[in-house]
């Protein structure tokens, strides 16, 4: 008789530190490829498609770099509170109150002078992200309320909040009755790269994932937030102090967030809108966590959820997949990869038994 | 010492056993025999292998290689339910107790008989026949927070009779215990073996096994190195087998006076987690040059005490100063900066930060310091250095700086916590169990840490369950009891332990001996 015995590992080899995403990729692309098989479609052509139109050209290579840059944003702010075991999924909101902000200077503050406008756009966002999130970052921090229920609750609130100005007054006359603001001036537009969409906001999320990186590992604010993360009590021991650091993280995490919303609306859209961001705030937590956490690795994971959201559109156009599909096959990757979160940690035997 | 076999044939017998995690042999072949009517201690230090074994023979692991039989019937245990069955009980060192439950409640789960309708009453009184059959006396009703440490063991205890559990293993079960109830277990103990019961005994403490076993194994670095009768061996014959070498016992203490107070609490009043008064009015004064030793049952306000003298927990009332200096509502780190420093007990939960490096453990307490930190940049190479010095000065055994700590054993998290803490000549130390589950050479190795420190002028306040370790280091020794001193001794070696035992249980020091503060 055979029988499983599990045993918890004491050191991981780089063989398997590699090949266990990579194994959980490819398994999450086989069911993906099940999946699409039902779907009437043929696995192989709906992949190599994506591939195609996400990084076969250089105007797919554009379009995912647009939409990884409010991914990496999004990410690098959650990432930071998840260092702290603060689990904000409030980025989705965030990303709403720093686009609210952002239209809210362009309407009754507005300034011809582009570099001048960007550092209010940018300022405002960012405080406006900050704040929203640091309620939920005093509350848990002050009387342990429950940080995944606040977040999760102030994102609909935040979303419904931009929906009440956009279809009520700040709608544009012009707009025919789409529920949008006016077009931003040229002054309230961040710079673009050649005609391409690609926006200043690859710079600003390139710049934050080498600050945070250096924060994180070579300053004494970065160290306070790990040693909180990781054993709280030991924190509590050296004198960090948990209920200022919880709100100073979760302020940055949502003011990182917010500056997301302004380069989405400021950078690529030019308004506000109902609906802009397409769930960056969630798949944002994704990243992150494929990531391990890291800022590096989130920009380079960022550029790939962004291939595949850029893939998944073009399955829509060119196969008339619904959009779920690729929601689906992004649901399956995390699903995969969360799952070899456990054979990182533990091994498995097998053991032949004498049978008594 | 008499030793009775009722048969020649042993109830337990292990052979050749192999057991390895990731290619360190945790047992390398051990062979070790558990008779019937026998009190088998198992001795070593931490990481000789114990544990794994008996993990082994309770069924949590699965050995590698071996063979293992229980009554002539070769097994081979899948889960710790086959070992149980088998008419092997574990009592563990952390009671495997569901806390919001009764008594007969926990004594019934994880039976695979109950039948659906519970026929409580018989249940009931079952309990209750072998309760006193062994004289484990016990409540069934009573729900198991509501129990005393030690009612919660003669919990665990009952439920493996219940189970008829031929054979039970204590892992450190005294270690827990009053002076006084030590003896109520060991009466205990006796009970079961006079029946055919064997019982394996693992403990650190020499006396207990000499005292309570009729053999013992000594395993050391994952090998048996003999077992031995009790009878034909001195305690020193045992501990030099537990580490290879020759250790002393005596731990050679210099005669000082203590100097002028450093830190003085007044009337102190501090509460638990749970809201209850945990420290009820203690004054209390620690001067330069002396080790003032805390005697208690866990659970009787030393925690509190101490994290309210380091800071960590608010006063209600009363008052604390270091010197002039007065720290009543001060934060950690201002008692940090004062020189006060703290050895909490719990190394893994509190003192370290497991998934944390070597370097980054060892900044701590400083890395907010120049030079470890300048501006807001740390200097991971100063900090290298400075881990560097902690590591070779207290000779803590790490495969790397960078090594998470996590994967350091007991003695070389205390070792390095130890180096961390006392690195800047602190005033005050506030050490908690500082030697608890350490071996041999470790417990050495700190103790005579701390009585450096005491001479270098260190003002020391000890909280041991090690009543031997009290009595050697203190120089004065209060007994706290429901959050109050029973009194302050200050004579501690003249004294005898039974006393202290009494006092430890909750009666006063007669008043015309006592020699207050």
């Amino acid at each position: 008789m055979r029988m499983l015995k599990i045993e918890k590992r004491l050191n991981l080899p780089l063989w398997l530190n590699l090949s266990i995403p990579l194994a959980a990729v490819t398994l999450a692309l086989l069911t993906g490829g099940i999946f699409l098989g039902f779907l009437g479609v043929s696995p192989l052509k709906a992949y190599s498609e994506m591939l195609i139109s996400s990084l076969g050209d250089s105007y797919g290579i554009s379009e995912t770099l647009v939409k990884a840059i409010p991914l990496a944003l999004a990410s690098i702010g959650v990432m930071l509170s998840f260092k702290m075991l603060i689990w904000n999924i409030g980025a989705e909101g965030q990303i709403f109150i720093g686009a609210l902000a952002t239209a809210a200077i362009v309407r009754y503050l507005p300034v011809s002078n582009p570099a001048l406008m960007f550092i209010l756009m940018f300022l405002s966002s960012a405080i406006a992200g900050g704040c929203w999130a640091s309620v939920a970052g005093f509350l848990k921090a002050r009387w342990q309320v429950n940080e995944i229920i606040t977040t999760l609750m102030m994102n609909y609130i935040a979303i419904h909040l931009v929906d009440f100005f956009v279809y009520g007054p700040w709608r544009d006359p012009a707009s025919l009755g789409f529920p949008m603001t006016p077009p931003f001036p040229d002054a309230a537009r961040l710079m673009q790269f050649g005609n391409s969409r690609v926006h200043l906001g690859i710079f600003i999320a390139i710049i934050f994932a080498f600050l945070f990186y250096w924060l994180i590992g070579w300053t004494k604010w970065g160290y306070e937030i790990r040693v909180i993360g990781e054993n709280p009590r030991a924190a509590n021991f050296a004198g960090i102090d948990y209920v200022k650091n919880v709100v100073i993280v979760m302020f940055i995490s949502g003011a990182i967030a917010g500056i997301a919303g302004m380069c989405e609306i400021a950078g690529l859209q030019g308004r506000l809108q109902h609906g802009f961001s397409a769930s960056f705030g969630y798949t944002a937590i994704i990243v992150a966590w494929l990531a391990r956490l890291h800022p590096l690795v989130i920009l380079f994971v960022s550029l790939l959820m962004g291939a595949l959201l850029v893939g998944g559109d073009s399955l829509q156009i060119v196969m008339h997949l619904p959009l779920s599909s690729i929601l689906v096959i992004q649901g399956l990757i995390l699903f995969f990869v969360l799952g070899g979160e456990f054979f990182r940690r533990y091994r498995i035997q097998f053991i032949s038994r004498k049978d008594g | 010492m008499n030793v009775r076999m009722s048969s020649d044939r042993p109830l337990v017998k292990m052979q050749s056993i192999v057991k390895s995690f990731s290619g360190f042999k945790a047992n390398d072949s051990i062979s070790f025999e558990l008779f019937s009517g026998e009190v088998h201690a198992l001795l070593g230090e931490n990481g000789a292998g114990k544990t794994t074994l008996m993990n082994i023979l309770s069924g949590l692991y699965i050995p590698d290689g071996g063979n293992l039989s229980v009554n002539d019937i070769e097994q081979d245990f899948s889960s710790p339910r086959d070992a149980i069955h088998a008419g092997i009980g574990m009592v563990h060192q952390h009671f495997m107790l569901v806390p919001s439950q009764t008594v007969w409640e926990n004594m019934i789960l994880g039976l695979s008989e109950v039948p659906q309708f519970l026929p409580k009453k018989k249940i009931q009184s079952r309990i209750r026949e072998i309760s006193e059959h062994y004289g484990l006396s016990v409540d069934p009703h009573a729900r198991i927070w509501q129990l005393s440490i030690g009612e919660q063991q003669r919990v665990a205890i009952l439920k493996m009779l219940f189970r008829d559990a031929g054979v039970l293993i204590l892992d450190e079960p005294t270690a827990v215990l009053t002076p006084q109830e030590t003896v109520k277990l060991f009466l205990t103990v006796r009970q079961m073996k006079s029946e055919g019961k064997g019982i394996i005994f693992i403990s650190h403490k020499l006396d207990e096994v000499m005292d309570l076993s009729d053999r013992v194994t000594v395993l050391r670095k994952g090998k048996n190195v003999g077992t031995v009768k009790t009878g034909e061996v001195t305690k020193e014959k045992l501990a030099e087998m537990m580490v290879g070498t020759k250790v002393s016992f005596s731990v050679s203490k210099q005669k000082l006076s203590p100097g002028r107070p450093l830190l003085s609490a007044e009337k102190m009043k501090v509460i638990n987690d749970r809201g209850l008064c945990a420290v009820n009015d203690i004054s209390l004064e620690i001067k330069e040059n002396e080790i003032l030793g805390i005697a208690g049952i866990a659970g009787n306000g030393q925690t509190e005490l101490c994290e309210a003298l380091v800071g960590l927990r608010n006063l209600k009332s009363g008052s604390i100063r270091l010197g002039n200096k007065i720290l009543t509502k001060a934060s950690p780190k201002t008692f940090i900066s004062a020189g006060i420093r703290y050895i909490p007990a719990d190394r893994k939960g509190t003192g370290l930060i497991p998934n944390m490096d070597v370097n980054e453990n060892s900044i701590l307490k400083r890395y907010w310091q120049v030079p470890v930190s300048r501006g807001i940049t740390i200097n991971w190479k100063i900090v290298f250095e400075f881990a560097k010095t902690i590591v070779e000065k207290f000779h803590v055994d790490t495969p790397s700086m960078l090594t998470p700590v996590r994967n350091l054993s007991g003695g070389n998290l205390q070792k390095l916590m130890l180096g961390r803490e006392l690195s800047d000549t602190p005033a005050v130390i506030v050490a908690v169990h500082p030697t608890w589950g350490l071996d041999v050479a470790a417990t050495n190795f700190v103790r005579k840490v701390l009585l450096k420190e005491r001479e270098r002028g260190a003002g020391i306040l000890l909280v041991s369950e090690d009543l031997d370790e009290l009595l050697s280091l203190s120089d004065r020794l209060a007994v706290i009891h429901k959050g109050q001193f029973m009194g302050i001794l200050n004579e501690p070696s003249g004294v005898s332990a039974e006393s202290i035992g009494m006092m430890m249980a909750g009666t006063k020091l007669d008043p015309e001996n006592e020699v207050c503060a």
